[in-house]
Parts: structure tokens; sequence; C-alpha cells
């Protein structure tokens, strides 16, 4: 068995760093707004006209804002695995950043394992494959951290 | 703004919904002609068409007011033709309003038509990597019902909503389209067989999300004082209000088929929702409030998301919907009927008609003809709606 090559599922949207991947994002270095994905053209605050952002890795961690699964499996151009896995999916509140981003929750992973305010970690994961390659993608992982129960 | 901002209504038409995968220009020519033959007006006296797109059907559906402007034949009328996703119907009857308002036409005739595949939506086809709808299935598998789920959960965690309130969101829509000769689905559910269909996007089941449809729906607008001579009479529904705002900045509420909100670093978070602020557009544009509302039509995508509307469109305070439903207020025969047409539970989906569809429904029931479905005296009525990427779509009828 040949090791495939393990590449991004896109370009320029995480780290390919194995032990503590990150979300890159932009952030406006008139306003500091953070944009994901990044900002290339025009900084959304409408007060702002500026043109000119910096890369930065959002936080790693943050808490789970609200999650479902996916019973069915989705169209293309998502690509399923044969048989298809339903899998959990959430959006998670990043506190620094003040914003929400989703994701897909790791394989094995239920609804039930998952509750709002919860503690995840982002971690990089397979989202298909072919004959060469691994495409990889962000996914959130519980990280067990007990949650304090309060809803934002 | 006020009184001299309204455009009556004098026709209103819909072809039935359904799944028959007919070319959807027939569908958009029979509710043009319905509606025509309601406004009592000839096709030929029509001076501006407004179309609302579709963009599962070809070039045709591109360019919906010139494709069904030649269906019709060729008058010369003026034309335009709008794409805002869901919001797309009220995008038209936005375009026909202003013409009408600014004096540039007196009669014009808004139609909406889709033909859809079956199915969840999937995006427009192509390898798309600068298209944040094709991204959103590719990388994570979001599809619409999981937007709506995570709004859902977030009501039940907030809230205290339960599966049984919003099967009971279903069964009740599934009660009031029953007799609507346009719904696509007419058949009485009960909660247990809501909560035995197949979970979808947990906590959303099968029953509980609309379909995709097949439909056409068409309205004759013109300015009140054509109506009230074409008609001969004061007595008109009118449109008084037609909402179409974007989000304010920053949008801290994740919406499809976005992969994040906006962040609150730069800039807090104050006023209303995106959601809260389509209605409240439409409110201060009528210059009525919604204590002023006889009945609703609200986009239902999921049974869950009825939900999130009481309270967008001020039927309640926020976290009261579930008391507004389970006392009654929202069926036929209480307080504000929402969605007694059965709504896109009943209908399904067929976008660029949808909104066009929700106010056919307000004119039928102001004018006392929603036959086994009238709220009693309704003299005020409101939709909501939003299209993809923050089109607002919000309507206020009366007469």
């Amino acid at each position: 068995m040949t090791t495939k090559t393990r590449v991004p599922a896109i370009e320029g949207w995480f780290t390919m760093d194995d032990a503590a991947p990150a979300l890159l994002g932009s952030r406006c270095t008139s306003c500091g707004n953070v944009a994901f994905p990044k900002e290339t053209y025009f900084c959304r605050n409408p007060h702002c006209r500026s043109t000119e952002f910096a890369e930065t890795e959002l936080s790693r961690t943050g808490k789970v804002w609200s999650f479902t699964d996916a019973g069915y499996q989705p169209p293309e151009p998502y690509v399923a695995a044969d048989p298809y896995v339903p899998f959990s999916i959430c959006a998670v509140e990043l506190a620094a950043e003040q914003m929400v981003v989703m994701g897909q929750v790791v394989p094995g992973v239920g609804i039930d394992d998952l509750s709002v305010g919860a503690e995840v970690e982002l971690v990089l994961d397979t989202l298909y494959e072919d004959d060469e390659h691994e495409y990889m993608v962000w996914k959130w992982r519980p990280t067990g951290a007990a949650t304090s129960g309060q809803v934002a | 703004m006020g009184t001299d901002k309204k455009v009556a209504v004098l026709g209103a038409g819909m072809h039935p919904w359904g799944k028959w995968g007919r070319n959807f220009v027939e569908y958009g020519l029979a509710a043009a002609s319905d509606a025509l033959a309601d406004a009592g007006v000839d096709w030929t006296d029509v001076q501006f068409v407004s179309g609302a797109d579709t963009i599962r059907n070809g070039y045709p559906g591109f360019v919906a007011g010139a494709t069904f402007a030649q269906a019709l034949g060729w008058t010369g009328a003026r034309v335009s033709s709008s794409y805002a996703a869901c919001a797309s119907g009220a995008q038209a009857i936005n375009n026909a309003r202003a013409q009408i308002l600014a004096g540039l036409c007196d009669v014009a005739l808004v139609v909406g038509a889709d033909t859809t595949p079956k199915g969840f939506f999937k995006p427009v086809g192509g390898d798309r990597k600068d298209d944040p709808d094709w991204l959103r299935f590719h990388l994570m598998g979001a599809t619409n019902p999981t937007y709506f789920a995570l709004y859902a959960r977030r009501r039940m965690e907030l809230f205290g909503a339960t599966e049984a309130d919003f099967a009971a969101v279903k069964v009740k829509n599934a009660r009031h389209g029953l007799a609507n000769p346009n719904a696509r689905y007419r058949k009485e559910v009960t909660a247990d067989e809501v909560l035995a269909s197949p979970m979808v996007a947990d906590p959303l089941r099968l029953l509980e999300i609309c379909a995709t449809s097949d439909g056409g729906a068409a309205l004759v607008l013109c300015s009140t004082e054509f109506a009230k001579k074409h008609t001969g009479s004061d007595d008109l529904v009118t449109i008084d209000a037609v909402s179409t705002v974007t989000p304010r900045f920053p949008q801290a509420i994740i919406e499809m088929p976005n992969f994040s909100t906006d962040s609150s670093v730069a800039a807090s978070t104050v006023g209303p929702t995106f959601k809260e602020s389509v209605a409240l557009a439409a409110y201060e544009e009528a210059g009525i409030g919604p204590e002023d509302v006889d009945l609703a039509e609200v986009y239902d995508l999921s049974s869950a998301l009825e939900l999130d509307w009481y309270e967008d469109i001020g039927l309640c305070k926020q976290g009261e919907a579930e008391k507004l439903l389970r006392d009654g207020d929202t069926t036929l025969g209480g307080r504000v009927p929402v969605n007694p047409s059965g709504g896109l539970s009943c209908f399904g989906e067929a976008i660029p008609a949808q909104a066009i569809a929700q106010v056919c429904e307000l004119v039928w029931q102001l004018r006392g003809r929603a036959t086994g479905r009238q709220v009693e005296g309704a003299k005020v009525g409101i939709t909501a709606n939003q299209g993809l990427f923050g089109h607002g779509s919000s309507v206020i009828v009366s007469r």
C-alpha cells in the first residue's frame, strides 16, 4: 500500500499543521475586522474603507453555538464515501474573534455527544480521497471539557 | 412615507403547485392568464412585465420577464427580470411597484414560475471554488436543512422548544392547506406521523422540511387611480409596503450559504437582527405595526423556522413563539393565523413564484375569497421571506 499525499481540499483556508491546525482568516489592518474565509478586496465593515489585510490564525477552540447532522447524503459537489456515512456538523463561537464558524464534526461523534456550549477544538481530517491524494479539511472535535451550561 | 405609496392589486392568479416536470413557462402563463382574467385587464393593456427568474431552467429562466412576454405575444411593453433566490418574487413585485409609483406606467404584470429537480437543492454545476454556495456543499456537506436545523436546535436550547412544537407547526399547516386548490400536499397529518418520519437534519424530520415544487404565480398591479376608474370603486386591495432590505454589519447569526458570521470585533451588534429588520422596514413603510396585522404568510422552509418568524415579524417577543403556537393564536380561528394557505409545508417551494404566491394568498384572504381557509374579517396581512446572501422580502397588503 502506497501512502497518499495529503493536500488541503482548498488552498489557503487553514494550516496543514497536524498537531495544532488553525483556520486562516484575515484581519483588517485598519479597523481590525476579522473575516473567514479571508477578505481580499474590501473590508466588510461599512465604516471602514480599507483594502489592506493581514493573514491571521483563528482561535483553535470554541464553544458549540448549535449543531445538527446529515441523515441523508448531501448532493454534489459533496464527495461522499460509498456507502454513505452520516456525519455531524456544528457552528462554533470563537470568543476572541467574536464570530461563529461552521464545520463538520469528526467521525464517530453523534448528536447525543454534542451540546450547545460544549468546548470543541479544530483538527484536520480527510474530506475525500482519490488514487493519489487525501484531501484534508478542518473539522471540530469535542474536547470533553466541562461546559458552563450557559448559552450565549 | 404613507398612503400615497400604495399600489392596487387588480388581479391574482396561480398555477397549482406540484411536481409535473413540465416547462416552467407553462405554469407562468397559466398564472398570468388567471391574474389578467381576475383583473379584467387584457394582456395588450399591460405596460410593464416584471419576471422573477429561475436559475434551473436554462437561459429562458434567466430572462423570465422576456420569456413570459414572448410567450404571451410581444406587445412592446417595458420588461424586467429579477433574481434574488427565494426573494425573487418580492424583487419582481417591487420593480413593478416602483414603475407605477414613479408614474412610468399604470398597469404591470408580475410573474414567477419554476420547474424543480427532485431532492435537495444543490448548487449550479461546475468547479467553482470562489462561490460560497458551491463550497459549503463541497467542504462541509452543508445542505439547506443543515442551516434550518442549526436554528431549530438553538430554539430548543434557548427557549425550550420541543420536537412536539415543531411537529405541531406541521400539523397546523397541513390542516390549513387541506382546502387550498393550489396546494400540492392536501392531507392531514398527525404529530405522531411527523415524529415518525425520517430524521433529515436533527432535530428536523422529513415531514418538517419543505419540498421543492413546480408552480407559478402572478399579480396584476396598477396605480390606485387606475384601479378606482377600472373597478368603479374605492374598495381596493393595496400593497402598502415592500421591504427588500439587506442585513446590517456585523451580522451575528450564521446565514446560508456562509461558513461564518461577521465578526463583532470591529463593530458591535446593535439593533434588530436581519430577519427582524426585514419586517420592521415593511411596517415602517406602511405606517403600521404588528398589532395591526390580521394574518401572515411566512417562509416555513422548516416547521421550526415558522416559529422564528413569529418573533421576527413581531407577533410576539423573542422566546414566546412556542406559547403563541400552543395557545392556538396562529391557527385558523386564532388571533393572528399564520400560513392559512398551508404555507410551504403544503406547497413546497417553487422559488421565483413563492413570494408572489404569498401575496396572492393575502389578496384572496382580504377579498374574503379564501374558501375553506378564510381568516374572517381580515384587513391587513404581511408576508415574510428572505433570499440567499441577504435579500430581505416582506410585503404588506391591506384592504
